[in-house]
């Protein structure tokens, strides 16, 4: 084989090779869309995280505003610390409430933030006061459980009287 | 013969382990030289290429090389050394990756800074000595064995050595290549004034081109001395050898015990 | 029967230190590749020459594996996925599949059976035929000539069949999930991106190519300079490069995934 004819084979391999990797990146991975480099982080505790994973998506209004990077237990305060990364082309107001929802009915959790309305805005350390636990489905139906029994019970005692 | 002799070889002991091979080796090469070095399978010729090449060390006694004790020598001036002397393989071991004008340009890439125009030239003489010249451009896979042992050839006087050893150049070749190879050999050696040792078990063809042989058998010099004392000598050994007999001080049998007892017909007698 | 156990636990003894000494050297022989890759570096026209043979050679079976491994997680992962009604998440699956796992792996065993095999039974015919002796008496070092030349080609060209392999099986998954099938093009993409995270998945993706790399080509090169110099001595050479690596690869992954994804879905 003719060394310049391997030379250039050899040139598009390697072009393309990295080409897939750039593609790889941008069109199949976020790198794209968001980069952990321009980025504040805040921490919210929860009372109960439920199946919240770290590098879950955080959104405000259905839009990915930043991600997960942490998750703590505090053996001060007995809860968990949430600590996320949030893209610094959004910045929010100070009194944001953080939720952790669920994305369907199988789907994965993240944290919802819903602004407020103070003027002063959210600065990388800061905590997020106010905020709202996962839904635990065994403690919606034991909850659910408890009234309907203590409904029954309430009953019971009208009745005997 | 006075002078000092290119290659010394002097109490040469070699062994695999506990198998001795070469037992107290001594000998001389000369310049302008065209050397034999004869002998059964398996007596150690080969063994004594790859002392004198450095590849492998003594167990006792030496090799020495204009002066230099070839198995003392550092692996950078063993590497040093090794580009005044070259080695054609069997069969030839050409480098079936590059073409026969990049297997006898391989040595000058590698080892001169010579420009291309110039590695071009000189390839084209050492190809048009073998008479290989309008073969530049084949692959090793297109040569016939006699046209690989000659590129080889050209190869190996690539940065003119001052000492070939040629391992079993002979095997496997028709007569008329047989012969090519053989008279190329004495040519070249003639011409560049440096020593031939050629390893081989072709007496006939040998003896036509050498100045001297030694027959090496059980790891010891049997015999040595020139053609024409070779053919006359009436040492059982070196007859037997030159003569192709079967049967001489070479056993046609391995060492057994005694054949009846083998076939255990003693103990019918019993 | 004393006897036939002391001679069980001496085969034992034999074989374990057999393979510490074989281990050893080749661990040996690996370091002198990497001390010896200066001339080859500098070199770089001889990579270049053996980036062709282990690359570009290797490119079709690449290539054409990436393509139906892509279209066959695309089918499978919308026939799970739609039971649950979550079939826009098939991108999510064919793409994290790849990454994470088959990309690497797959790759990196069809690359050790592709061009490890080729480099082993290349350097070992070179040994049988004594080119790499020949080579010796030149005073050419056939390690820095021959052996690492082969290995960096190798180390550089995994990393890029793999990203190709992933690329085109993503691909694959796109045409039988959107193409095919027809499910909903933007959230087949948007999906994916939101779940492929750059640094987690797909640096982490890339570093296990390297290390397969590495494997594959380091067991390659070592088999074939390890071959007996017969017919027999590189065909069973190639076949151990095949198995070995093959198991290396695994290994390896298991390891690394390990360390990478601990704790995550």
């Amino acid at each position: 084989m003719q060394r310049s004819t391997m030379d250039l084979w050899v040139g598009i391999f390697v072009i393309a090779g990295i080409g897939a990797l750039l593609v790889l990146a941008f069109k199949v991975g976020n790198l794209g869309t968001y980069s952990a480099s321009d980025s504040y982080t805040v921490t919210g505790s929860f009372e109960n995280i439920g199946g919240l994973k770290v590098r879950a998506p955080v959104k405000s209004a259905g839009v990915v505003v930043g991600r997960v990077t942490d998750i703590q237990f505090s053996t001060d305060t007995f809860d968990a610390q949430v600590i996320m990364s949030i893209d610094s082309r959004y910045q929010f107001p100070k009194d944001t409430f953080a939720s952790i929802l669920t994305s369907g009915l199988i789907g994965e959790q993240y944290i919802g933030l819903a602004a407020g309305g103070d003027e002063a805005l959210l600065k990388s350390g800061d905590k997020i006061m106010k905020t709202n636990s996962a839904l635990v489905l065994e403690e919606m139906i034991g909850r659910f459980l408890f009234n309907k029994a203590s409904e029954g019970d309430g009953k019971e005692k009208a009745d005997a009287d | 013969m006075a002078l000092d002799a290119l290659v010394e070889i002097r109490d040469l002991n070699f062994s695999y382990g506990e198998r001795p091979i070469l037992k107290g080796i001594n000998m001389d090469m000369h310049r302008g030289q065209v050397i034999a070095i004869m002998g059964g399978s398996g007596s150690g010729k080969t063994t004594l290429l790859r002392l004198i090449g450095g590849a492998v060390r003594p167990s006792s006694g030496y090799v020495k090389l204009e002066g230099n004790v070839v198995h003392k020598l550092t692996r950078d001036e063993l590497f040093r050394i090794r580009r005044k002397m070259s080695m054609l393989f069997q069969f030839g071991a050409l480098f079936t990756d590059l073409s026969v004008f990049d297997n006898v340009a391989f040595q000058m890439r590698e080892h001169t800074d010579l420009p291309d125009p110039m590695i071009r030239d000189l390839v084209l003489m050492k190809l048009q000595a073998v008479g290989l010249r309008g073969a530049h451009d084949l692959m090793p896979a297109q040569l016939s064995g006699g046209m690989a042992r000659r590129v080889a050839l050209a190869r190996s006087i690539a940065l003119d050595p001052v000492l070939i050893m040629y391992d079993e150049p002979f095997t496997g070749l028709d007569p008329i290549s047989l012969t090519v190879i053989g008279n190329l050999i004495r040519r070249l050696t003639d011409a560049l004034g440096m020593t031939s040792v050629v390893v081989t078990h072709d007496v006939q063809e040998s003896l036509k081109i050498v100045d001297y042989v030694y027959f090496i058998a059980d790891g010891v010099i049997a015999a040595h001395g020139t053609p024409s004392e070779v053919r006359e000598s009436v040492a059982p050994f070196v007859h037997q050898f030159v003569h192709g007999e079967e049967d001489g001080p070479v056993t046609f049998h391995y060492p057994a015990q005694a054949y009846a007892r083998d076939l255990r017909l003693e103990n019918s007698f019993a | 029967m004393p006897r036939r156990i002391v001679i069980g636990i001496r085969g034992v003894g034999h074989r374990v230190i057999d393979s510490v000494w074989r281990l050893g050297y080749a661990s040996r022989f690996f370091l002198l590749t990497m001390l010896k890759s200066g001339t080859s570096l500098r070199r770089f026209g001889l990579i270049i020459r053996e980036v062709y043979f282990t690359g570009v050679l290797s490119l079709i079976i690449i290539l054409v594996s990436g393509l139906f491994v892509g279209m066959v997680l695309g089918l499978q992962g919308y026939e799970t996925l739609q039971r649950y009604g979550a079939e826009s998440a098939v991108g999510t699956m064919v793409a994290l599949s790849l990454l994470r796992e088959l990309g690497p792996v797959v790759a990196a065993l069809l690359f050790a059976s592709r061009a490890g095999s080729a480099i082993t039974a290349e350097i070992g015919l070179m040994k049988a035929t004594e080119q790499l002796a020949a080579m010796e008496m030149m005073a050419v070092d056939p390690i820095a000539r021959v052996v690492a030349p082969r290995f960096w080609a190798g180390v550089i060209s995994m990393p890029l069949l793999a990203a190709l392999f992933s690329a085109v099986g993503v691909f694959g998954g796109y045409l039988v999930a959107v193409v095919l099938i027809g499910v909903d093009e933007g959230s087949f993409w948007s999906q994916m991106q939101d779940a492929v995270d750059f640094r987690y998945d797909i640096v982490n993706g890339v570093i296990k190519t390297c290390v397969f790399g590495v494997a594959v080509t380091a067991i390659a090169v070592f088999e074939g300079y390890d071959a007996s110099p017969t017919a027999e001595g590189v065909s069973g050479a190639t076949t151990r490069t095949v198995v070995t690596s093959s198991l290396a690869i695994l290994g390896l992954d298991f390891v690394l995934t390990s360390f990478m994804f601990r704790g995550m879905s």
